[in-house]
């Protein structure tokens, strides 16, 4: 509780409030793993399915399919039946939210350094 | 003001930014290094940033809150610092904290490697590497200095996203 009040004082500090914080908790917390960013990159070609994908990573099937879950809980991948099979997508939609996040955190940054610019102006002239 | 190129990856939810300043290297690590001057650039205008600590050393802490537009407190946040070189570099993590800088492990960190460097004519040029991944992993990048794997990681995902027309800009 104490975590989803912060994060929606945080949201409010970075101009995200329009979220559900509970969605960006989610997409945070789904890409917060490597194999599962990894699952996103690959899941934008759309061609595999969660056996094809479970290939290509050292655990057991079980702990991909573990992992494509939390992705499809967040939003970020979705399955497609394509004939008989079935495929995991990276859905683009799901990954806006991150990038809202970093757009946010782009303009932050870009305030951040006219101010620094200001400062060291100032101190010159003195 | 001064040309600001921004680099970012939505998967990896990575962002770096890099600019060039009209100063020597060792007045832009100031800006870092001095309370007074963070807290004039650190927060966004309407939630300026009171540091109540500042210790740029490695294994030193900043502690820090901001304030919005009607008088509110944020909570507290920290800086934990993992490294130094001044005026060259800076790697710390910013997070939530209480009053104590203690961090709170219930949310993500932020990881921050800035990078300060002397491009001659009294200019330059500042970077700085914002990650929000586990914890864990952030240790363990931090552990093995996979700078150069991490560029390169970020190059191929730019290329795989330009390849798909439906990526959101």
């Amino acid at each position: 509780m104490t975590t989803y009040n912060r994060m929606v004082v945080f949201m409010q500090a970075v101009g995200l409030a329009g979220q559900s914080a509970i969605q960006f908790d989610r997409v945070f917390g789904a890409l917060a793993d490597a194999t599962r960013r990894d699952i996103v990159r690959r899941a934008i070609s759309g061609n595999e399915g969660v056996v094809e994908l479970a290939a290509h990573y050292s655990m057991s099937f079980a702990a991909v399919q573990k992992h494509v879950a939390v992705l499809e809980r967040a939003g970020l991948v979705e399955k497609h039946r394509i004939g008989r099979r079935k495929v995991v997508r990276t859905h683009l939609e799901g990954l806006r939210i991150a990038q809202r996040l970093l757009d946010r955190y782009e303009e932050i940054w870009r305030e951040r350094i006219d101010l620094m610019a200001t400062i060291l102006e100032e101190t010159k002239e003195s | 003001m001064p040309v600001t190129t921004v680099t970012k990856d939505p998967v990896a939810l990575t962002m770096t930014v890099t600019t060039e300043l009209s100063a020597s290297p060792e007045r832009v690590w100031q800006l870092w290094a001095d309370p007074r001057q963070l807290e004039r650039w650190w927060g966004p205008p309407s939630y300026p940033a009171t540091f109540v600590a500042l210790d740029l050393i490695p294994g030193g802490k900043a502690i820090y809150y901001m304030t919005g537009p009607d008088g509110q407190k944020t909570p507290y946040s920290s800086w934990n610092i993992v490294a130094t070189d001044p005026p060259k570099s800076i790697i710390l993590r910013d997070q939530f904290a209480d009053e104590t800088g203690t961090p709170d492990a219930d949310f993500p960190i932020i990881g921050m490697r800035v990078n300060i460097e002397d491009i001659g004519g009294g200019r330059t040029r500042m970077s700085i590497h914002n990650e929000f991944p586990s914890a864990e992993a952030l240790d363990k990048m931090l552990a093995m200095g996979m700078e150069e794997g991490m560029t390169q990681a970020v190059g191929q995902i730019d290329a795989m996203l330009a390849e798909s027309a439906q990526v959101p800009a």
